[in-house]
Formats: C-alpha cells, structure tokens, sequence
C-alpha cells in the first residue's frame, strides 16, 4: 500500500512563492488594491489619532497649567476685595507657581476711549481691564511690538497701557515710537505695548489693560466685577497649587475665595473629527473590498491558464487538497504582502504630515500591527473560490489538449 | 513473473444521452519488465484505456488490480497516492511547468511523494543523468529542445522509480531524428527492467515494443 500524498508547509509556501514569482508584474499590480486599501486604513487611523494628540496636547499644555482663583466674598460694605495686597508675593512662595498675578474688568460705565483727547464715544466692541504684571505674564502674551508693563509700572501706578493688535487698529495706533496715547473718559494713557496674542486670556485681545496699581487709585477695589487671579503653575503641579492657594493668600478666610484647577487631561481625549473619520474608513473599506476582488480575479485566471499545471500536479499525486492549499497560499501571500507594503506606506504617510506640520505622529499599535493581518485575511478570503475550483478540475480534462 | 497491470473485464461507459462504449469489457495482463505498445486510430479507445490504467479515470466495469492492489476498492486519496508513486507519465505536449528548470521540474515528481527537498534535488539530478541530461540541468524549459524537453519528461516519470511507465504518444511532438532518440532511451529503460506501455499512431515506434495491442472500436486485439 502506497503511503499517502502529503505537502509540507514549507514545500507548500516555496511552492506557492514561486508561483508569484514566475509573474512578478502581475503580482505586484494584483496587489497594488489591498495596498491602498491597507495603507488608507492605517494612515487615515493615524493622521486622526495624531491630529487628536495635537490638539488635545495643545489644551490640556496649557489647561493643565492654569489655575484661576475666583473672589467669592468681595465685600460691597467694606470696599474691599479678597485678595490682600500682597497677593502676588504669597502666591509666589507656593512651590510649582511660575507666574501669577490679578486682574478685573475697569468699574467703568460707558468709558470712553479714544486715541485723540476731547473727542471719543463709548466703543461697544472694547473693554477695559486692569492686570497686574504677574497676569499679563501668565496670560501668554504675544508681544507684536513694544514691551508689556512691569513692577516698575506697577509700583508707580503709571498710565501706561498694553492693548491688543486689534485695539491698537479700531483707535489708529501704528507705530509706538510716538508714545502714542489714548483717553479713557479723558484720562491719558501711554500704549507701550501691542500684544498680538495672549494665549490664556483670549478675550482680552479686545481690551485695554492698565496696571492693577493704576487702576485701584484711578478706579477702586473691583466689587461689582470681583478680581481674578491667573496662576501659570509647572506641569503637573496645578492641582497641588490650587489646594494651598486659597489658605496661603487668605490663612483668616479662605472661603473667601475659590481656587479652580483644570480639568483631568484624559476626560478632555476623544471623540474628535468623529464622522470625518468613520467616512474615510468607509472608503478605505470599499478600497480593501476591491481589493480583495482584484485577488480573486487573478487567483482565478490563473487557475485557468495553469489547468495543464494542475493536471501534471495530480498525475504526480497530488490531492485536491494540496492544489487548493497552494492557490489559497498565493492569494494569502500576496494578501499578507499588501498588507505589509500597505501598513509601511501607511505608516509613512502618517510620520511625513507630522513631520510637515511638526506633530508628534500617534500610532495605535493595536491598528497598525493587526493591519498586515487584516491583509492576510484578505488574501485568503479572495483565494477561497479560485482555490476551490481548482482543486475540482480533474486530471483527465487538465492534462486533454 | 510478477503481474503489474492486470485487468478483468474492464470497460468504460461516458454516461449519455446518449450512453458511449468508449472501450468494451476486456481483459489484460501486463507483467513486470514487460514493454507493450497500444495503437489504433483516434477515438478508438486507447487514451481511455491509457487513462484507466494510469488512475487518471475510473473502470465502469470490471476489476483493475495494480501493482497486486485492487484499485476499484480504494479510495481517492490512496488512488492519488498511487498514481504519484508507482505510475510514471510521459504526455506527448512534455506538459513542463514553464517557470522551473530542468532539474525543478523532474524534482517535483517527488514533491507530494515525501523526500525532503535536498533529496528531491539530488534524486532529480540522477534522474537527469540518466537520460543524459545533466549539463541542461538548470535550463528553463523554453530554451530546450523538443528532445530535451521529452528528456525531462522522462526523468520526471522516472525519478519516483515507478512500477509502471505510461507514455502517451511521447514522439508524436518530435521529428525522426529526436524520435528514435527518444525511443532509444525506452528501449534503455526497459533493459533496465522498467515496465513500459506506450501509447501511438506510429507504426514504427509501435514496433519496437515486445507486444502490439490493438485497440478499434473500443475493443481491444491482445
């Protein structure tokens, strides 16, 4: 009795290779669909997740730095506010404070500003603030020209004023070597600096700002419109800040005012560009589909023009099985190879747009290792009818020419 | 003597409609180092004979015993298994896999059979000497001749030492000269003891075998 036919795997993997490689062109083209499909895949999965990082980087850099410190028991009877005078001093001392200071929106009803004296109506767009040097620091300004204000300013009560870029065009100012002034409600101020940005106080690009000393002698204590306070703290340590600051500025009444940390940084990931998203796998998933068809397709003809090949393979003894293993590992192979190129090309993409754009490129690992993977399941699943109708063909109509 | 080929009223019927008597019952005996030729005219029946023999088609009729192995009690894996080993084909077309050398090609006979590869190779490589064609060993069959194509054929049937040498017009592709070339190395095969039936229309190759079996019809003349 004659022992069985049999195939090893590696007889069967060399066997199959060597059919691709007795076409090469054809195999490259046939695999060019899952190569798309693959690559769009892992670049769309990584181009989000790395526009995600970014921007949730972005926030959370800046958030998680940032502690406010409302005055919740601003006293109309007294006049005072809750912050004590030295205020800044004893925020300084906390470990992990980089910068900190006060500011509030000017008591100041229908002001009018004007960068020409005697003249000027209330301006509806504008508001008026006062911040201490501290504030302006910890805001993240952006200085466009000139320079912002100091303890010097500050210690002086100086009229000095630092506006933002729009402000400086609504009121005509250009050029600060002038020294130019502005008016508000006929007071002068000197504008020395033009901020184009203040990254934690953006809505205060439409102010003017004065120093906090200024303002207390100008205008008082704020009351109506309590005074905050704008602490830029180390990374990691605003949380620990926000715990000591209301009892290290007021150890006699610390309800008096409410200390805000940020937010933790991982409820702020997520969920963005969402349906952007599901619509571009949408479309990477029609393009694997296509494919996988393009595998099928080629496995078939092949399977058509090697039926002489087939035939030759059964007379040597080979069984439907073995003829159906050897297409079905052409087609896998050339699934798997896809999906190897693919997730390459892919991965590539991802890394060149954040290197274009400076990001720092984000990569599931989960997506981008399971993708050749998904390539071979590919391969295999377009391989499954050609190789089958291959294993059906006998020897007699195979080997008839 | 041993019996390599025995058949007993062994027929084939193409199920119609209508039905076709491609060969009638009929018994054979083919014994060990015998070399036996097969003529007739197309359509007489010889290639369906060819192919029961060879295990590449089933008997409607009759028993067929191989090599002392009922065949008709077996299954089609052990069948297959049967057909690799102890059957060697040569096919009139070479039937060469177009991308592999010489040497690959006449490798692949054992590929399902079990040596591993390294055997396969040097198995293939004495095969090829054997028809004497070990300096076109890594050829590509493209740049061969029809005779050295035929060449590889052979040792391709050979290499597994089979019990049973089935040719199937092997000079049908070839001109006299390669012909009789090609015969020559049969005529060498069966002095090595090989079994051999040959298949053709030729009446001189026909006559080099030991015996002439007629087949018209579908019925065979012992």
């Amino acid at each position: 009795m004659s022992r069985r036919s049999r195939l090893s795997l590696r007889d069967l993997f060399s066997e199959a290779l060597s059919g691709l490689l007795q076409r090469p062109g054809r195999s490259m083209l046939t695999m060019l669909g899952t190569v798309l499909g693959i690559g769009s895949f892992v670049a769309i999965l990584g181009l989000t997740s790395t526009a995600a990082g970014q921007i949730d980087k972005r926030f959370t850099e800046l958030a998680a730095t940032e502690v406010r410190v409302e005055d919740v028991g601003a006293d109309r009877v007294s006049h005072e506010m809750s912050f004590p005078m030295d205020a800044h001093d004893r925020v300084m001392a906390i470990d992990g404070v980089v910068t900190a200071g006060l500011l509030w929106p000017l008591p100041l009803r229908n002001p009018t500003m004007s960068a020409v004296p005697g003249m000027g109506a209330s301006d509806e767009g504008l508001s008026l603030h006062a911040a201490d040097p501290g504030a302006l620091e910890a805001a993240g300004p952006v200085v466009a020209s000139g320079r912002l204000y100091d303890a010097f300013h500050e210690g002086r009560a100086e009229r000095v004023a630092v506006v933002g870029a729009a402000v400086a065009r609504r009121l005509g100012i250009q050029r600060l070597e002038s020294q130019p002034a502005i008016f508000l409600n006929g007071t002068p101020f000197t504008v020395i600096g033009i901020v184009s940005d203040l990254r934690r106080l953006p809505d205060l690009l439409l102010s003017v700002i004065i120093p906090t000393a200024t303002a207390l002698a100008l205008y008082g204590p704020p009351i109506e419109h309590p005074a905050t306070m704008l602490i830029e703290t180390r990374l990691g340590a605003a949380r620990v800040v926000a715990d000591q600051v209301s009892i290290a500025l007021r150890p006699d009444a610390p309800n008096r005012l409410k200390a805000t940390a940020p937010p933790d940084p991982r409820s702020l990931r997520g969920n963005i560009a969402g349906d952007l998203n599901a619509l571009f796998l949408l479309l990477a998933s029609i393009s694997l589909v296509i494919g996988a068809i393009g595998i099928a397709n080629t496995t078939f003809v092949s399977v058509l023009e090697r039926t002489a090949e087939i035939g030759i393979r059964r007379s040597l003894g080979a069984r439907p099985r073995h003829i159906a293993a050897q297409f079905l590992s052409e087609s896998a192979i050339l699934g798997t190879l896809g999906g190897v190129i693919g997730s390459a090309l892919g991965v590539i993409a991802v890394v060149a747009v954040a290197v274009l754009k400076s990001w720092t490129a984000v990569l599931d690992p989960a997506t981008t290792l399971a993708a050749p993977l998904a390539g071979t399941i590919v391969g295999v699943a377009a391989g499954l009818y050609p190789g089958l109708r291959a294993a059906r063909i006998e020897p007699i109509e195979a080997l008839r020419q | 003597m041993t019996v390599v080929v025995k058949c007993a009223g062994v027929g084939r019927t193409y199920p119609g409609p209508p039905p076709v008597d491609a060969l009638q019952p009929a018994d054979l005996t083919i014994n060990r180092g015998e070399y036996v030729s097969i003529v007739g005219p197309s359509g007489s029946g010889k290639s369906t004979l060819l192919n029961i023999i060879g295990l590449i088609d089933r008997p409607t009729s009759g028993h067929y015993i191989l090599d002392g192995v009922d065949v008709a009690s077996l299954k089609e894996a052990d069948r297959t298994a049967l057909r690799g080993q102890r059957i060697g084909f040569v096919f009139q077309s070479f039937h060469l896999l177009p991308h592999r050398t010489a040497v690959e090609n006449v490798a692949l006979a054992q590929l399902y059979v079990g040596p591993k590869a390294r055997q396969r190779f040097l198995n293939a490589a004495e095969a090829l000497a054997k028809v004497g064609l070990s300096h076109r060993a890594f050829k590509m069959p493209n740049t061969l001749s029809g005779g050295e194509r035929q060449r590889v054929a052979i040792a391709r049937a050979l290499v597994n030492q089979p019990a049973l040498l089935l040719c199937d017009e092997p000079t049908g592709n070839l001109d006299s000269a390669t012909s009789s070339m090609i015969l020559d190395i049969l005529d060498q095969m069966h002095a090595d003891g090989y079994t051999i039936v040959i298949i053709t229309h030729a009446p001189d190759v026909a006559e080099r075998a030991d015996r002439i079996i007629t087949v018209r019809d579908g019925v065979l003349h012992v």
